[in-house]
């Protein structure tokens, strides 16, 4: 019993990780501007075939791929700002939530159009770990820790670096900023980009365990909202936080009772953040 | 002031109406499954906009209630051999009856926080459905194929199911209006603009947006009970489809969100849009993306939707489009 | 001039003789069944279909080739298809059959492939009176819902897996527990529902029960429940996440007695999987090397019908350059020459004759013996086919291979138990 929980345990903080980087995107966009990106899912299921592209087409390692991937993710981002949330940012918000849901709705139309529905596979191995009852493929703990690396970046670029402290200053206060000439619509843009880089960078991560469709994004899409709520808006640490506490849950929660319960935990546990302490654990920016 | 009389009024039903006879006069199956699809995003649409357009609440997931209602519907009709109408009242009612609950709890949040909750109560349900024995479990239920015997074979039963849902619009196009130009319409559509000043104002809030919600999900689940039986099957992942229910959304504000008729333009609009995509070769695997698109440039240019525009730019029609 | 007045005569009795014959080959009218179906050209099912799809298109030029079916009136009924892509969804398949009905007009069904989705299309075909015939679909609950037009030819999930607890019981005989974990769908479900009882009914102990929801990719929660150790391992659900799930339990390095997994392993495509579809046993509808043959009907006492095995995979792989044929081709190829067999008995395309016939059909082809349950309660089920048991091992330059392993009569090599991983 204490083995099985063991390895339940390790599977799900290890899933946590990447959960969390995958939230971290969503979040720090929600936290600087106050915008739901709702096509946070098909990001990631972008950033899922472009690593498998780049894995099956040019026989890149999927790791090396998954760096490309995320740098590709920022111009993306740019992109995305500028189409469909510059106009609506100061709109009642549900103008932007619904402005990123079309742009969801286009990229997985057109993504459905090219790569169909049918599942795809990275197929490498980075062997396995075995510790004592723990079995752990190579892959996951890859992931968990290139997430850790990610976080890592995230947090010095924001701290440490001119274009992080200026975002940091809109996050706070947009007009403040623009008053000490800070350009703000580039910095917002910036931002988006950081989220989508992160989303990226998640979706090449979890291409390397999971076989995946251009649909995948969705469920951990459903997952960085929790998450997002869970840790606290505006907060990256907490979203990875958040990120090892739903794994943990995914891991934990199966062994006493059946695995199909785990989503009605999952979303229960969600509403009743919401009700109770919507500012999550490390406290909303707004 | 007499509404009836007013064109805003009946001019929606007028159209529903007649496009309902001509349908069942020319009794032709195919004329019938596309105007079921139609008018059953009427009525979902128009539903939604009475808590969306009215009242200003975003929900995302608002196909619960036409999951959780049509799912209780059919678990009287296929579990207890009961006959449609009174099968698709009590999936109505129980939907409503769970929305007022569900109220308590989540509409004390506001904005995007509202919206997020709609979501996870959606999969909730769906994962909880998916696990309830009683209500068939990830399997789900099905009828009998002898259960269409009692209207006399299953042609027949299609067409009274289609009759039924027509009807069922019929009355929500009615609801719509009067809530619009009542004295409670006109409480939620202050609570949508400013609902802290409304409640200064004396609009009791709580229980107005309680009040919206429980109408909001009635028809729903009256909807869910026909589409399911029309099936003859419903299964967790068939009744809580989150797609649906951004379906119901892009009708709505591509329609004209917090008027009558934005709902009935925008379904006919975006479903025949995506009948057309569908059919097209060209645009076949395209049609999520152009519907996207068309939402995108909706949102970025025209906020209030079709109706909405024609309103502002024609305002001698403003009495016939409510 | 005699001879000259001969030519007219001449010239009158040749024409006698041709025109009656171009007369009637007039008269021999062609008449074009329209089969209709949906198939998952995209989606989850995308694989599994493809395979169906190729098989019924075969049968189809064969038998056109052939000259048709020549009805006792003179009529000769060629068949031309109809379908759209479902795209594994079902609510695609329930819109798509009623166009394929009232639109173009299909005289006869061939479901989609997945029990789910033949049961939704099942339900249109009642509805409008048209017989159809499933196929890549086994959930028995189809047929218990009062259908008198719906016809399976694959072996129901009630019987699919239980020739594995049997294999089990010869292959290891100190395994006392199996683990079963199957996707949550009508067909899977009812395959592990009669596979418990089985089991159970043979004294085995179910050491875990539990069911994934469709599209799961992660099956790790499931296999670190498993208590080790365990007898065997059984269940699965359709190809994507079966594969899924047995590279999974390579890669957790879950050591067992016999893995017997559903749809995924008599696929060709399994193999791909590598060092992890080694030893891995699924049940076959249709195996390339199966003995049915005319012979093997004539000692049985029934009808053979059809092309013989060897000829169908010859003319599939000849076809579909080189692609072997799984069972899932094999039954779509035989869907369409239950219909063949069925109108050329009954004489006539009408639909009432031709359920007549199907009622009564008892036959064997290339894919083994078709028979339909008439009772009201289960009607249209499949009761003469059987399952074969396949299992993937290592030939003796090291490919990895499909062999037959179960029943005994049928196999071409022995099992082996799951290495050690």
């Amino acid at each position: 019993m204490l083995g099985q929980l063991a390895a339940s345990l390790t599977d799900g903080l290890l899933l946590g990780f990447v959960y969390g980087l995958a939230a971290m995107g969503l979040t720090l966009i929600w936290g600087v501007m106050s915008v739901i990106n709702l096509a946070h899912g098909p990001i990631i299921a972008l950033g899922m075939f472009g690593t498998y592209l780049l894995f099956s087409h040019l026989g890149l390692n999927p790791y090396l791929a998954v760096v490309l991937v995320a740098l590709l993710g920022l111009p993306v981002g740019f992109l995305i700002y500028g189409a469909a949330v510059h106009r609506v940012i100061n709109a009642p918000h549900l103008s932007s939530l619904l402005a990123t849901f079309a742009v969801n709705m286009i990229i997985i139309g057109v993504g459905t159009a090219i790569f169909s529905t049918s599942p795809q596979n990275i197929d490498f191995s980075m062997g396995t770990l075995e510790m004592g009852p723990l079995t752990v493929p190579g892959t996951r703990l890859v992931a968990a820790f290139g997430s850790l690396l990610f976080t890592a970046g995230l947090y010095l670029f924001l701290y440490f670096s001119r274009p992080g402290k200026a975002i940091r200053a809109v996050a706070n206060n947009r007009r403040a900023a623009e008053l000490m000439g800070i350009p703000s619509s580039l910095v917002l843009a910036l931002s988006f980009g950081l989220g989508t880089l992160l989303a990226a960078a998640a979706g090449g991560l979890i291409a390397t365990f999971f076989p995946f469709t251009i649909l995948s994004g969705g469920s951990y899409e459903l997952k960085s909202f929790v998450i997002c709520v869970l840790g606290g808006l505006g907060h990256p640490l907490g979203a990875l936080l958040g990120g090892l506490i739903l794994g943990g849950l995914e891991g934990l929660v199966p062994t006493f009772m059946p695995v199909s319960w785990v989503p009605v935990v999952e979303f229960g546990l969600f509403v009743l953040v919401l009700l109770v302490r919507p500012r999550g654990l490390m406290g909303a920016r707004k | 002031m007499k509404f009836w009389r007013q064109p805003g009024f009946w001019l929606p039903l007028v159209i529903i109406f007649a496009w309902g006879l001509t349908i069942l006069l020319l009794h032709q199956d195919t004329a019938r499954e596309t105007a079921f699809t139609l008018l059953m995003f009427v009525a979902l649409a128009s539903s939604l906009n009475i808590l969306l357009g009215y009242t200003g609440y975003v929900s995302f997931g608002h196909i619960v209630f036409f999951g959780v209602g049509g799912y209780f519907g059919f678990y009287l009709l296929s579990q207890h051999d009961w006959s449609l109408l009174p099968a698709a009242l009590a999936g109505g009612i129980v939907s409503a009856l769970i929305a007022g609950l569900l109220g308590l709890a989540i509409l004390r949040l506001r904005g995007a926080y509202f919206a997020l909750a709609t979501i996870g109560i959606n999969e909730a349900a769906r994962a909880f459905v998916d696990n309830f024995s009683p209500f068939g479990g990830a399997t789900g239920m099905f009828v009998n194929f002898s259960a269409y015997q009692p209207y006399g074979g299953p042609g027949p039963a299609l067409w009274t199911t289609f009759t039924y849902l027509w009807l069922i619009t019929l009355a929500v196009l009615v609801v719509s209006y009067l809530v619009k130009h009542s004295r409670f319409g006109l409480g939620l559509l202050a609570i949508r603009e400013d609902e802290d000043a409304a409640m200064v104002m004396g609009v009791k809030a709580p229980r107005a947006k309680t009040i919206a919600f429980m109408l909001s999900a009635f028809a729903p689940g009256m909807v869910g009970t026909l589409y399911f039986f029309k099936n003859g099957n419903v299964e967790p992942g068939d009744a809580f489809q989150l797609h649906m229910s951004i379906e119901m959304l892009v009708i709505v504000m591509l329609g004209g969100m917090g008027t009558v008729s934005g709902p009935l333009v925008g379904s006919v609009t975006y479903v025949g849009l995506r009948g057309y995509l569908l059919t097209s070769p060209l645009f076949k695997s395209l049609h999520l993306a152009v519907a996207g698109l068309i939402l995108l440039l909706i949102i970025l240019f025209v906020p209030t939707g079709a109706v909405g525009w024609v309103r502002t730019r024609l305002p001698w029609l403003r009495r016939a489009l409510e | 001039m005699k001879s000259l007045r001969c030519y007219p005569v001449i010239l009158l009795v040749v024409l006698g003789l041709l025109l009656p014959g171009a007369a009637s080959s007039a008269l021999a009218a062609e008449k074009t069944v329209v089969i209709g179906f949906t198939a998952s050209k995209t989606g989850k099912f995308n694989v599994e279909a493809t395979r169906q799809i190729n098989g019924l298109h075969l049968w189809m030029e064969q038998v056109n080739a052939k000259g048709g079916v020549k009805l006792p009136d003179g009529t000769v009924v060629k068949f031309a298809d109809k379908y759209y892509d479902d795209e594994s969804k079902k609510e695609r398949v329930q819109e798509l059959y009623t166009k394929l009905i009232s639109a173009d007009k299909a005289d006869f069904l061939i479901s989609p492939y997945s029990s789910p989705l033949a049961d939704a299309s099942a339900v249109i075909a009642q509805q409008y009176n048209k017989i159809m015939i499933t196929t890549g679909a086994a959930s028995d609950s189809t047929y218990k819902k009062g259908f008198t037009l719906v016809y399976q030819t694959y072996t129901p999930a009630s019987r699919y897996l239980t020739g594995a607890v049997d294999l089990l019981a010869k292959l290891a005989p100190q395994a006392k527990t199996i683990a079963i974990i199957n996707e949550k769908d009508k067909f899977s479900t009812d395959v592990v529902t009669a596979l418990k009882a089985y089991a159970e009914g043979k004294g085995y102990k179910i050491a875990l029960f539990e069911g994934y929801d469709s599209g799961t990719t992660d099956f790790a929660p499931f296999i670190n429940k498993i208590p080790q150790p365990v007898g065997a391992i059984m269940g699965g659900g359709h190809f994507a996440d079966t594969t899924t799930f047995a590279k999974q339990l390579y890669e957790k390095k879950i050591n067992t007695s016999m893995i017997a997994l559903l749809v995924a392993p008599p696929e060709p495509k399994f193999a791909e999987l590598g060092a992890a579809c080694i030893s891995v046993v699924g049940s076959s509808q249709w195996e390339p090397a199966v003995k049915y043959s005319s012979e093997a009907a004539k000692k049985a006492g029934v009808e053979y019908f059809g092309i013989s095995a060897v000829d169908f995979t010859k003319s599939y792989q000849a076809k579909y350059e080189g692609e072997i044929p799984s069972y899932h081709s094999a039954g779509g190829y035989v869907a369409g020459l239950i219909l063949q067999k069925a109108i050329q008995q009954a004489g006539s395309t009408d639909t009432a004759k031709v359920k007549a016939v199907l009622d009564k059909m008892n036959m064997m082809t290339f894919y083994g013996d078709i028979k339909f349950d008439t009772s009201p309660k289960n009607h249209g089920l499949q009761v003469g086919h059987e399952m074969v048991y396949i299992q993937w091992q290592h030939d003796k330059q090291g490919k990895a291979v499909k062999e037959i392993v179960w029943p005994e009569a049928a196999a071409t090599a022995a099992a082996i138990v799951c290495p050690k991983r």
